[in-house]
């Protein structure tokens, strides 16, 4: 009970103080919509997507790339999430989570949940404007993309509680975007499918296809369309439980995080 | 806590420290800048482990049992720990979820406590709203929802004005002598302690230089005032403040 409650509280905080943060909200889906409404709308003509799966028929641009934006979303949020945690750590507001009565590594499982819980706000929240601008999504996707997306954004939040674990100051941050975020978002069928990719450097596609977002975002497109890439569940799992385990490594207080400050 | 000793790479910051806060007593825990205040009370939550000494908190050992342990303790840490976009009220209660409270007593606590500080009637508003002083005494307050058997202090009167200083340090008296509740205050300030009841550590440069009811450390330095026996005790380090 203690735990549920613990849970209950640190994701309640994180909805509010998301809630309260209007700009976040705004920048979480202008973001997307951005890409969706004017990055496709320019690209349709220029890139044509042959049939692949998930899809049984050709598709416009705008719809290749929905499950692509939602992974973006989470990444970001991930990385937010992670931000979040180095500034609750230089503001003190950290101490005051670790000192609670409860397993660290739960408290991190509980963060984590939190930052996945409004990863989905902000998901569905997109796939709603989404919808509204006309592009056309299986109605029972809403819900079968549920599992994906609590999985891709585990994955990410992980990721995030790595860095923040390793990121000493939010100075530092600014290098996580050029040497995490673009990368991963780049460097994954998000925008294009990687046979395209393949097309252009067999050496890029190498790279492309061990890029665990990558994986989470196929994952995200054919639970939209109701089917499991087990492949992909696969990976996204995997990575999710290794980047798990060097989290709660990180926050371990016998490697002295909080080593940092004297006096 | 016994032996305990801490470094940061070569830098020693605690030596061999040993120290008890008793139950019903102000403990106040004096040192200069730099002394070793804020790491001691790094390894007293845990944030910091140490390899060597033991801590124990109303009778569970840190290490081994540090759940136990961190229930028993109350923090109030020398930055702000609040969430400024948060309400009062909403502070409070993700600290009682944190520590497990059942939501009907957590908002009773609540209740009790911030009537206790004069802040009742500000829960519903934002953090960001309230001045300094205020902010303290909400920290204050919710360090002790969960009715903790040792209340830890690290310099929260820093920043404040003299009245708030006062209301709050009598406060703390009182909660000793009332709840039974041991407390260690670290401060830098001499005028925070009552040399009648209250119970002094000197801490400097991560040593222990003297510990006892007041009149043991006065003898112990041959002084008649704390301020002396503080300048005593550590030398070459900056006079502690007295009343301002």
């Amino acid at each position: 009970m203690p735990w549920l409650l613990a849970l209950r509280g640190i994701v309640g905080r994180e909805i509010l103080r998301f809630l309260h943060q209007r700009e976040r909200f705004l920048g979480a889906l202008v973001r997307p919509l951005i890409w969706l409404l004017v990055f496709a709308a320019g690209f349709r003509a220029a890139l044509g997507v042959a049939i692949v799966p998930p899809y049984q028929t050709y598709i416009p641009y705008e719809v290749y790339i929905v499950p692509g934006l939602l992974g973006m979303i989470q990444l970001f949020n991930g990385m937010q999430s992670s931000l979040s945690m180095v500034y609750d750590r230089e503001m003190g507001s950290m101490r005051l989570l670790l000192t609670s009565p409860l397993p660290r590594w739960w408290l991190l499982v509980c963060k984590l949940v939190a930052g996945v819980a409004v990863s989905l706000l902000q998901c569905w929240a997109f796939l709603l404007i989404a919808t509204l601008f006309g592009i056309e999504l299986p109605g029972p996707g809403w819900l079968t993309v549920l599992p994906a997306l609590i999985l891709n954004g585990i994955m990410l939040g992980a990721l995030g509680l790595v860095l923040s674990s390793t990121i000493r100051q939010l100075e530092n941050f600014a290098g996580v975007m050029n040497f995490v975020v673009f990368p991963l978002f780049f460097c994954s069928p998000a925008l294009y499918p990687l046979y395209k990719m393949r097309e252009s450097s067999e050496t890029l596609y190498w790279i492309c296809e061990i890029n665990p977002f990558g994986h989470g975002v196929e994952l995200i497109r054919h639970a939209l369309y109701g089917q499991v890439s087990w492949p992909d569940l696969g990976m996204v799992t995997a990575v999710a439980l290794v980047l798990l385990a060097l989290a709660v490594r990180g926050y371990d207080p016998r490697r002295g995080l909080m080593k940092r400050k004297g006096g | 806590m016994t032996g305990l000793s801490f470094r940061y790479g070569e830098r020693v910051a605690l030596d061999e420290v040993s120290l008890s806060a008793e139950a019903g007593r102000f403990t106040a825990l004096l040192g200069p800048n730099g002394a070793g205040k804020s790491t001691l009370f790094s390894l007293l939550t845990r944030l910091l482990i140490s390899r060597q000494g033991q801590i124990r908190i109303a009778g569970h050992d840190l290490e081994r049992q540090p759940r136990a342990a961190l229930a028993a303790l109350g923090v109030v840490f020398q930055d702000a720990t609040l969430d400024l976009d948060l309400t009062v009220a909403q502070n409070l209660r993700y600290f009682s979820r944190l520590h497990g409270l059942p939501p009907r007593q957590a908002e009773q606590r609540a209740e009790e406590e911030l009537t206790r500080l004069g802040l009742w009637e500000r829960r519903n508003e934002k953090v960001r709203a309230l001045n300094g002083g205020h902010r303290r005494r909400v920290e204050i307050a919710r360090a002790l929802l969960h009715r903790p058997a040792v209340l830890i202090l690290d310099e929260p009167t820093v920043g404040l004005d003299p009245p708030t200083r006062r209301l709050l340090v009598d406060h703390i008296h009182q909660l000793c002598a009332t709840t039974g509740m041991a407390v260690l205050w670290a401060t830098h300030l001499i005028d925070e302690v009552d040399p009648i009841s209250d119970r002094v550590v000197i801490l400097h440069r991560g040593r222990i230089r003297a510990a006892g009811d007041v009149p043991v450390v006065l003898a112990a330095a041959h002084s008649d005032s704390l301020a002396d026996a503080f300048r005593h005790f550590t030398p070459e380090s900056p006079p502690a403040q007295e009343a301002c």
